[in-house]
């Protein structure tokens, strides 16, 4: 038994590098996609305070709206765009319809709103989509399909998937111009300023309801880019509402307020539950990786309650 | 006296509601013969249920609209969404028994266990058609279960045989490895016994990959682990987006696809597309017709797809997956009308039902007649044999359609029988005191 814990394991991956390789690489691209879901729940709990119950399903609608369009003969960079307009308009109207009438309410009812935006687009979603899964539309986007296989040496080969390839470039694209925008520009310091504190910023002229206007347009943008790397993984399904919840522990990580600590967050647990799943999980019989992940972001929180990039928050009774 | 009026109102459209509610059932009862349908068009198994709904109402609506009904008696239909959610089925069948139901069709294994310990005390049959608890197909502990024209076990049985087949005997499978990729819940989990029966009597290594629901999207570890373990077979019990994922996923990793076989629930249309080129080869058990050539179907088009009383997709019409929910509804309609012969009567009740489904003989001379010639093996109900465990052939995808790549192949029925019979007295002792047979056998 401490054979197959401690010692199997490690021989296994000196005697199949490729498998070891290939092991990795799809816990990199598990941790970016997983990151990526993360960012959507950062972004708004930074600018509210809210855990976006509704991220999930954004990611579905996003997704569902880009294929829904492109199958009624929109082309598909049109469809793109237009899809960028609806995520628009969903952040203009969760603002003014969720957000603003409950300014001050307790953060439990802006949680009980997001999931009530859950429901409300999921029932839309299938009323304008129907409920059958959709296929991505990867060829017609311009993004790559098909895989690239490397030998290692005699030992094997590894198998890239050029999608995946492509999702690990958008992910650090979008992370670095979300980065850059929240650093760099007068509303990303005004965002910075809402989530330190909302009566300060408004004392000083910052229109909340514009913040969050943009933000959930940001986090609109991010789910979008999580519905086209995942519908063309598997497809658009309301299925995908549910893996989105794998960013929970991302999260708890992370940190909920860190950009970067989404992305760490995303790829420690992206790595740790296949490398898990793969030489320890058939210890228990498999399927592991769907509590193995809760299990290493309690470990960190051991050691860091805040999370890794969390901000530690003291406060004076 | 504004509290008055309001109070009056109240009290008014209370009643009437009320009323109404009463009412509706009685005049149900007297002038048709009502189906609710349990379905899910909403939910991660859309994907699969939406065919299957729309399968199973078309053939009903066309009877309807065509025939006017069965001996004369129209069939008043009613869908019930479950989502594929057993506490959601169960809430459908209790609001929709009061009203006469016939039978109930769960379409979900977790939803058929909930159903099959009230069906004797309520006297509405469930029809599992192909899924559901295999052990149910012993009669005479389960009269008020029917799960024909196959058990998960005869479906797990004939994947076995065939794979003995491309080996050239069931002898050969020694020392093989198998994969088994499975939906972890009620419905993977069920063919799992047999499995493991037959892995040690045939010598071959069973390698089992759960998928939780939570990840069918999420299937990633589940095939590197088939890629380090080089199965010489993978098998599949998938549903809803588990299916497609699953494709994808042995695409990937370049797992030979005809060496790939799903269960008879893997086997829809939009499920091998989702692969695309790569996933040509790939293979699915089936006991349902393939594709739109059939009079019956055709009866269909004209008289509810056209006319517009139909959710379907024209184009999925006769997809693998439709027709799986139009024999389903065969089997419905022709146990109505066995039970309309059996009784005289043209407006039933669940326990004639019962007698009809348990006195079903669909043989050829009969599917011909109902336009279905070829579109199902010939099946015939007794009060021992609730499933019948017919034959099953082999589909194959060939890049944009499925293809017959077989002809039809028995279960293990001498292996397979005696299992579920003693499955069956298992299941009667855990859940005792369980009702002895007191039904009249009616064949």
């Amino acid at each position: 038994m401490l054979y197959d814990i401690f010692i199997d394991p490690f021989v296994q991956m000196y005697d199949m590098p490729d498998f070891f390789l290939q092991v990795l690489w799809e816990g990199f691209v598990a941790g970016i996609l997983y990151a990526l879901i993360a960012l959507g729940f950062v972004l708004i709990f930074k600018a509210s305070g809210v855990f976006n119950f509704a991220q999930g399903i954004m990611v579905v609608f996003a997704g569902l709206t880009l294929v829904g369009l492109h199958e009624n003969g929109v082309p598909a960079y049109l469809a793109l765009i237009l899809t960028i307009g609806v995520m628009g308009v969903l952040a203009y109207g969760v603002e003014r319809v969720v957000m603003r009438p409950l300014v001050n309410q307790p953060e439990i009812i802006l949680l009980m709103a997001t999931i009530g935006l859950t429901y409300f687009l999921v029932g839309f979603g299938e009323f304008v989509f129907g409920g059958e899964p959709k296929q991505m539309i990867t060829q017609e986007l311009g993004l790559p399909t098909g895989s690239t296989a490397f030998e290692i040496g005699d030992r094997g080969l590894i198998i890239l998937q050029h999608i995946d390839i492509a999702a690990a470039v958008i992910a650090v694209i979008m992370v670095t111009a979300l980065g850059l925008f929240f650093n760099k520009t007068r509303i990303g310091r005004a965002l910075r300023a809402v989530a330190d504190d909302h009566q300060a910023a408004l004392s000083v002229g910052i229109s909340l309801n514009q913040i969050w206007a943009i933000v959930w347009f940001a986090a609109g943008l991010v789910a979008l880019a999580t519905g086209i790397m995942w519908g063309a993984r598997s497809d658009v399904s309301f299925a995908l509402e549910i893996v989105a919840f794998k960013a929970l522990p991302v999260l708890i990580l992370g940190g909920f307020t860190s950009i970067p600590g989404a992305i760490v967050g995303g790829l420690i647990i992206g790595f740790g539950e296949k490398i898990g799943e793969l030489y320890w999980g058939g210890l228990v019989g498999g399927g592991v990786e769907s509590w193995l992940a809760y299990i290493i972001a309690l470990v960190f929180l051991l050691f860091r309650p805040q999370g890794l990039f969390g901000e530690r928050i003291i406060e004076r009774i | 006296m504004k509290d008055f009026k309001q109070f009056a109102l109240g009290t008014a459209v209370a009643l009437g509601v009320g009323l109404t509610g009463l009412m509706a059932p009685t005049a149900q009862a007297q002038d048709s013969n009502y189906v609710p349908l349990l379905t899910y068009r909403t939910g991660p198994y859309a994907g699969s249920g939406i065919h299957i709904a729309n399968g199973m109402h078309d053939y009903l609506q066309m009877l309807n609209e065509r025939d006017g009904g069965i001996g004369g008696v129209k069939l008043e239909l009613e869908e019930c969404e479950t989502g594929y959610n057993a506490q959601k089925g169960v809430e459908c069948y209790e609001a929709t028994k009061g009203k006469g139901a016939l039978v109930y069709n769960p379409y979900s294994t977790g939803i058929t266990l909930q159903l099959i310990p009230k069906a004797s005390v309520d006297k509405i049959p469930v029809l599992s058609m192909g899924y559901g608890l295999s052990a149910a197909a012993d009669g005479n502990v389960f009269p008020w279960v029917f799960n024909g024209p196959d058990t998960y076990w005869d479906g797990a049985s004939v994947v076995i045989k065939y794979i003995g087949q491309q080996e050239g005997g069931l002898e050969n499978l020694k020392g093989k490895k198998i994969g088994y990729l499975f939906l972890d819940a009620g419905y993977g989990r069920e063919p799992i016994p047999l499995l493991e029966q037959l892995a040690e009597k045939y010598g071959f290594e069973l390698l089992k990959y759960p998928v939780p629901g939570a990840e069918m999207q999420n299937q990633s570890s589940q095939w590197l682990n088939v890629r380090r373990d080089r199965p010489d077979y993978m098998v599949m019990w998938g549903w809803g987006a588990m299916n497609p994922t699953a494709i994808k996923e042995a695409v990937k990793i370049r797992f030979p696809m005809d060496k790939f076989i799903g269960v008879w629930w893997a086997a829809g249309d939009d499920d091998a597309a989702a692969g695309g080129e790569g996933a040509k080869g790939y293979k699915a058990l089936n006991f349902s017709g393939v594709g739109p050539d059939f009079p019956a179907i055709d009866d269909i088009k004209t008289h509810v797809v056209e006319a517009g009383l139909s959710s379907a997709d024209p184009e999925t019409v006769g997809g693998t997956l439709y027709n799986r929910g139009v024999l389903n509804s065969v089997i419905i309609a022709e146990g109505i009308r066995t039970a309309q012969e059996l009784t005289g009567k043209t407006v039933i009740t669940g326990e004639d039902m019962r007698m009809g489904l348990e006195a079903l003989n669909l043989d050829e001379a009969r599917l011909k007649e109902l336009g279905l010639a070829g579109f199902a093996h010939p099946m015939k109900v007794t009060c021992e044999d609730h499933s019948g465990s017919n034959p099953v052939f082999i589909q194959q995808w060939n890049g944009t359609e499925w293809r017959q790549a077989s002809d039809w192949i028995e279960p293990m029925n001498d292996l397979v029988r005696p299992l579920l019979e003693a499955a069956a007295k298992e299941y009667a002792e855990k859940n005792a005191p369980w009702p002895a047979r007191t039904e009249a056998c009616p064949n």
